[in-house]
């Protein structure tokens, strides 16, 4: 009798746990880290292995003999972010960069602040970041030139590559939005420069290289939003606030000057606001827990990312304008939610 | 189309494995306890002493104010103790022990099976008969039931609720009392409604999980002008006071505000059902169904018990119990009520109240508290709050101490669902820690 078990209501619990979520969150990035592997072949596949090994090693050893803890990488989370900053480096990136990365990702933004939702900034998002100011030049090269694995030994994606010509102009290393952002400082127009560039947005939706390996693919990171939907990881209202911005903010000015800036659907397929919308705005920790907070906080990433798209240096500024709105969250979630009923009976 | 409350709420497993078994009167125990606090309120005060002779239905203790309730015995035989014991808790009440012997009723309560349909009573004496009966909401919380149907001074009733949604996973009692004893539930509730008034509403609401229940329902009350049946989504906390309201009638009740203040009365259907014994039938609380089940699909019974019965005497017929005397090896955990805001059984000589609706078992991987992890600002639980409180704002003003706060963030409204902690994927304790800092902020208050 003594044996009973006397913990109080509720006395079920359901299947959730941490670690389910970010299994779910794995199996969602899952489509477009084949989709770069397809495209750039073991060059991808060393960049993601790198990092991710890195992000689990590397909390692993900071728990355990830096805090003398129990090791928390069994919830999954330190994967997620090696994915995640994977997803965020070109496919030439050297190895002990990606390194460099790990430890700005999980020894700086997440372990510094007390681990797993502690942090204020999303982990994977620093260390891209990081790298960018750190190594410019490595950071940029989209190129693949100089890594180990180049993908015109593999014969299907010289296949693809090649019969969709596409290959030159991987390797002369500027994305969509680069070229754009160079093109139209140096007075050149809308016009001519998508005859000089073939912008094929079918390409944008299906495949290529010329960027971060996560933005290899639009519908990838389209598959992986479904997913994380159906599994209800995330509700749909931040990834949708920042596109609906996004499409917004450039129609007006496409609608003003067609030749001086491109079309909303350039806007949305480029660069990495789709993988930013679904992947990293939507991190629990870092963003806000109420409906009115993820709205401001989705607003406020289209807004700055077409800032800086249009008017800053840097051709992309997705992870800038998630940073920027990280930043303010703990602000955003002193918003009190809408009371059950505001009156209160004093009787 | 099913209706529903507005926010939050969780969709656990409804687990109704106990549904198909009909109700089984349990056999009339050789002794039974009958604790003084069988309602919220004050303790009943005992009439009887060690050495009475009592017979059942008599009258054994006496309101201790008007939010009391008076207490009846539930079998015949001789009080052999008027003294304290531990309740299921452990916790020790002033308790009548009867030595049963035989099974003699006090007279004038009919005991026949027929339904008396023919209502010849005032609304005064029905609301005397119901204070003089001993009757308690049955759905759990237990509050004397002639309390809630006084009138308040600038409250009109304008509906009466019959609360047959059993939105608590496991638990049968009240769907087997509708499907058996439908008639009665509704002349019980009828005669609650004269006693409120003549041009009050009727509202039936029940859950779409038990088809058999409204479709009954709805044949009993097709010819009635003043009763509808009302189907409810499948969706936990549906059975909640201010969560039916909110579903039937699209009205919220303020924080610290009575249900009475948005002019709706919500009862229980086994509330309904006692009303209708004690006025038709001059039958005073003594009995009530409850549900035992398990996931374990041997042990699964529905009970109609009399007050006092230890609870072991239960568990043991329901095959729960081993030969030893002890509860079976694969069950951890017992629990008094249902899975969701039942309190655990510690002591199971203790007996089953006037408003025990269920004993549920538990295996220890079915019910053990996992390890907690950290908060990963997911939010599911300001999702689920159906009270629309940040339970994970809370829990951390409660781990601090932080009094103020937590009655600006309304802790207050909390209902107590545990849909918060149901639905934490870090398992932190949610609920255990708000419920804490509340009791201990309302003890405060007491004191000032």
């Amino acid at each position: 009798m003594d044996k009973l078990l006397v913990s109080p209501a509720p006395h079920l619990h359901s299947k959730e746990n941490t670690r389910r979520i970010m299994r779910d969150m794995i199996i969602a990035l899952m489509p477009s880290v084949l989709v770069s592997v397809y495209f750039a072949g073991l060059s991808a596949l060393l960049v993601i292995v790198v990092s991710v090994a890195g992000c689990v090693l590397i909390e692993h050893l900071i728990v355990r003999y830096l805090m003398k803890k129990k090791t928390t990488v069994h919830d999954l989370s330190a994967v997620v972010t090696g994915l995640i900053l994977a997803a965020n480096l070109p496919v030439s990136s050297p190895w002990w960069m990606v390194l460099i990365g790990c430890v700005a990702s999980i020894g700086i933004a997440k372990m510094t602040f007390g681990g797993l939702g502690h942090n204020l900034f999303n982990p994977a998002l620093v260390g891209r970041v990081f790298l960018l100011i750190s190594f410019p030049v490595q950071m940029t090269n989209w190129s693949l030139s100089n890594s180990i694995f180049r993908p015109d030994t593999w014969e299907f994606s010289k296949g693809l590559l090649g019969a969709q010509g596409q290959l030159l102009d991987a390797a002369s290393g500027a994305t969509p939005l680069g070229i754009i952002k160079e093109g139209l400082a140096n007075g050149l127009t809308m016009e001519t420069l998508s005859q000089q560039h073939d912008f094929s947005y079918w390409q944008m939706l299906f495949g290529h290289i010329d960027g971060s390996l996560g933005e290899a693919s639009a519908l990838a990171v389209l598959l992986g939003f479904a997913y994380l939907l159906v599994r209800k990881v995330i509700k749909p209202l931040i990834p949708v606030t920042i596109l609906v911005t996004v499409a917004l903010f450039s129609g007006i000015l496409w609608l003003m000057d067609p030749s001086m800036n491109a079309d909303p659907l350039f806007h949305l397929l480029a660069g990495g606001l789709l993988p930013g919308a679904v992947f990293m705005a939507t991190d629990y920790t870092t963003s806000p827990m109420s409906p009115l907070g993820m709205l401001i906080y989705g607003v406020g990433i289209g807004v700055m990312t077409m800032i800086i798209r249009v008017w800053g240096v840097y051709p992309e500024g997705v992870s800038f304008a998630i940073l920027f709105m990280n930043a303010l969250t703990p602000l955003l979630n002193k918003i009190k939610p809408i009371p059950y009923r505001k009156e209160v009976s004093l009787g | 189309m099913s209706k529903t409350f507005s926010i939050g709420g969780i969709h656990p497993d409804d687990c109704k494995f106990s549904k198909d078994y009909p109700i089984e009167n349990f056999p009339i125990p050789k002794r039974v306890f009958i604790s003084m606090n069988q309602h919220l309120g004050m303790p009943a005060v005992p009439v009887v002493k060690k050495g009475d002779a009592v017979k059942v239905g008599q009258l054994i203790a006496e309101p201790a104010g008007f939010v009391s309730a008076p207490i009846h015995a539930s079998v015949s035989g001789t009080v052999s103790d008027v003294a304290p014991y531990p309740d299921f808790l452990g916790k020790k009440v002033l308790t009548i022990v009867i030595d049963t012997a035989g099974d003699q009723w006090e007279e004038g309560i009919d005991c026949s099976p027929g339904v008396r349909h023919e209502i010849t009573v005032t609304p005064e004496e029905i609301f005397k008969k119901i204070s003089a009966s001993g009757i308690v909401g049955l759905g759990g919380a237990s509050f004397p039931t002639h309390v809630k149907l006084t009138p308040l001074e600038g409250m009109k009733p304008e509906y009466l609720i019959l609360n047959g949604a059993e939105c608590e996973p496991y638990l049968t009692s009240d769907y087997r009392l509708m499907i058996e004893h439908g008639q009665e539930v509704l002349i019980g509730g009828e005669l609650m409604r004269r006693a409120l008034g003549e041009d009050v509403n009727g509202i039936i609401g029940i859950e779409d999980n038990k088809p058999r229940a409204i479709k009954l329902m709805r044949e009993l009350t097709s010819k009635s002008l003043q009763w509808k049946v009302v189907p409810l989504k499948k969706r936990y906390p549906q059975g909640g006071e201010k969560q039916l309201i909110d579903a039937l009638l699209r009205r919220r009740v303020a924080s610290f505000a009575l249900p009475i203040s948005t002019g709706a009365i919500v009862q229980n259907v086994g509330t309904a059902f006692a009303v209708y014994e004690a006025v038709q039938k001059n039958k005073p609380l003594i009995s009530k169904v409850l549900t035992v089940s398990s996931s374990d699909l041997s042990v699964q019974k529905n009970y109609r018990f009399r007050v006092g019965t230890p609870i072991a005497d239960i568990l043991s017929l329901a095959g729960a119990m081993g030969k030893d005397g002890n509860l079976s090896p694969q069950f951890a955990k017992v629990v008094n009520g249902g899975p969701m805001m039942g309190k655990p059984v510690s002591n199971l000589e203790a007996p089953v109240m006037k408003s025990t609706s269920g004993l549920l078992l538990f295996t220890e991987e079915e019910t053990k508290r996992k390890e907690p992890g950290e908060c990963i600002r997911c939010a599911r639980c300001f999702e689920a709050c159906p009270m629309r409180l940040q339970p994970y704002l809370l829990y951390q003003l409660a781990l601090a101490g932080r009094t103020r706060e937590l009655e600006e963030n309304r802790v207050f409204d909390c209902i107590e669902c545990g849909c918060c902690l149901y639905t934490c994927p870090a398992h932190l304790p949610l609920l255990d820690q708000i419920r804490l800092a509340r009791n201990a902020s309302l003890k405060n208050k007491r004191k000032k």
